[in-house]
């Protein structure tokens, strides 16, 4: 196709979307509404798989041994552990540094009074999850083995997180796949509103000789105008509310930035800019070809 | 058998410059009478035709199997060599390039002045930028209107938007023109003026074919005449004349 024959067909969906400007602006704003959610929707999710993710690297399983256990029995055990897929990390803490981690948590100055360390059998294995679902079966492990004392679970059980989670993402997505489908159809109406206001000029068309795809593609193109459009609008109004949220947020809770940490907008972006205009210009496309494939026939 | 095929053979040579045939040709709606019943015509390259009749005698029909808008229910039409009933539907718009088309009740496009409505059709063949500010003032300025070029068509009287029409339908230079009562809704100075200019394009090599109720001109031209009634040829004179309708 010419330069100069592809502009003009650009041009003429242009001019059928003036031409029933109501119609194209109820298709406009359902894909936006519907994109708009979506986009609500996925920052919700990723924020909240981010949350879940920094909450699953702190969560941990602590082992503390029999009196009198060496120390070279708990590296031992250490070595054992750190062989197992769902472990991620294992931290070593002696006796002594037991200590002064609890003075400096919890005595302050008045750890002064003290001159043997009262927490002589305190030394621990730290055990980090790479999967924190395999958290019982590496207690249930843990127990089995010989010198062990108490086996400490943490208190954060991050399947909580993962289930609230999933359903937002799975009520999010039927909502999001009800108003496709009530954009499809609007896109739909508004080309064969198009098609209608047009007749005359398809039929001068046909008369001159023009083809099928000439006739056709300024619908289509209409159909993904209106596509992108209706992806960028919502787009613009997320960025706003994202970052006035984010804000807020961080305010409101200082105290719980460490769990509440919520993402740059240029990250949440980078994937929502390209899946909102591919969702919007592919309801564009399909709605206004399957209409124009059963109103057109030229 | 060999007899047949010789027949035949004659024939096809005697009607070798034929642009147009139309071979025993019978086209029925879904309901009524035939529209046409059982026309055979030739036609040669670059004749000039009149086709009059009562109304309702079958030439809009027979217009629009022209230019393969309908196709024969029975016999067989063949324009420029194309046997239009076996025609693919891909092909139709590549043939139709080769018509031009003037209607009665003109068919601008009202939101489109008279150089883009002159230029559409030029960009609908996907005709350059340069191709079509070429084309287009010439062909305007044939049919007089190259003062008027920036006007809204529909601040133009009835004689000037048939001479829009007619510029539309001449800018791609067509081999034929086929025009359905292009005077029905003009006063006879107008009327007059229009009928000139498709003469004018007939000597320059277009084949004319012209739809028309206009007496008065069809008995001053003296051009073929080819008169129907009740989708029946019953007059197909050269130089002819209008016949009465109860003729
Ligand atoms: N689309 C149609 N459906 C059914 N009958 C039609 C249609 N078009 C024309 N006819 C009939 O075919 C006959 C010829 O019509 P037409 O070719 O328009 O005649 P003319 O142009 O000479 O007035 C008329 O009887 C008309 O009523
Ligand atoms: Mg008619």
């Amino acid at each position: 196709m010419r330069m100069s024959s592809f502009f003009f067909t650009i041009g003429q969906g242009f001019k059928s979307l003036k031409r029933n400007r109501w119609y194209t602006l109820a298709s406009v704003a359902t894909i936006s509404a519907c994109l708009f959610l979506f986009g609500v929707f996925y920052s919700i999710v990723t924020n909240f798989q981010h949350v879940v993710k920094t909450a699953e690297e702190g969560v941990s399983v602590t082992v503390f041994f029999n009196e009198g256990t060496t120390e070279d029995i708990i590296l031992a055990t250490k070595a054992l552990v750190e062989k197992r897929p769902e472990v991620r990390q294992v931290v070593y803490v002696s006796a002594q540094e037991a200590w002064e981690g609890f003075k400096e948590d919890y005595l302050g100055e008045y750890a002064d009074g003290f001159t043997e360390n009262p927490l002589e059998d305190s030394a621990n294995l730290q055990i980090y999850l790479s999967d924190v679902s395999m958290q019982p079966a590496l207690v249930t492990y843990l127990e089995s083995l010989s010198d062990i004392r108490l086996v400490n679970k943490s208190e954060v059980t991050a399947s909580t997180l993962v289930g609230v989670n999933s359903l937002i993402a799975y009520i999010s997505l039927g909502i999001i796949a009800i108003l496709l489908l009530v954009s499809i159809f609007l896109i739909s109406n508004t080309v064969t509103i198009g098609i209608s206001v047009r007749k005359e000029e398809i039929n001068i068309m046909k008369y001159i000789g023009a083809t099928d795809f000439f006739v056709r593609a300024p619908f289509v193109i209409e159909g993904i105008i209106i596509g992108i459009i209706g992806s960028i609008i919502p787009l613009f109004i997320i960025y706003i509310i994202y970052n006035k949220t984010a804000v807020y947020i961080a305010e409101r809770f200082a105290m719980l930035n460490s769990i509440l940490d919520i993402l740059p907008v240029g990250t949440i972006f980078e994937a929502l800019v390209p899946i909102s205009v591919l969702i919007g210009v592919g309801i564009g496309f399909l709605g206004s070809v399957a209409t124009v494939r059963k109103h057109l026939h030229v | 058998m060999e007899k047949v095929l010789r027949k035949k053979k004659a024939q096809r040579s005697a009607y070798d410059d034929d642009i147009i045939t139309l071979d025993n040709v019978t086209k029925s709606y879904a309901v009524g009478k035939p529209a046409l019943n059982g026309v055979t015509l030739h036609i040669k390259k670059g004749e000039f035709v009149f086709i009059v009749g009562d109304s309702g005698s079958g030439k809009s029909t027979l217009i629009k199997l022209l230019l393969r808008e309908l196709v024969p229910s029975e016999g067989t039409i063949t324009v420029m060599g194309h046997d239009l009933g076996r025609m693919r539907h891909r092909n139709i718009p590549k043939f139709r390039r080769n018509l031009g088309i003037v209607f009665q009740d003109f068919r601008l496009l009202k939101d489109r002045n008279v150089y883009e409505n002159v230029a559409f059709a030029q960009r609908i063949i996907q005709k350059s930028s340069r191709e079509i500010r070429k084309n287009v003032p010439s062909i305007l300025a044939t049919v007089g209107l190259a003062g008027k070029y920036k006007s809204k068509v529909t601040q133009l009287s009835g004689g000037e938007q048939q001479r829009v029409a007619l510029a539309r339908a001449m800018v791609n230079k067509p081999t034929i023109l086929l025009a359905d009562e292009p005077t029905g809704n003009l006063d006879p100075g107008n009327s007059w003026d229009i009928m000139k200019l498709m003469e004018q394009i007939n000597e320059n090599g277009t084949t004319v074919i012209v739809v028309t109720h206009n007496r008065e001109i069809v008995n001053a031209m003296h051009k073929r005449v080819i008169t129907m009634k009740k989708g029946v040829v019953i007059y197909d004179e050269e130089e002819g004349e209008y016949h009465d309708e109860d003729e």
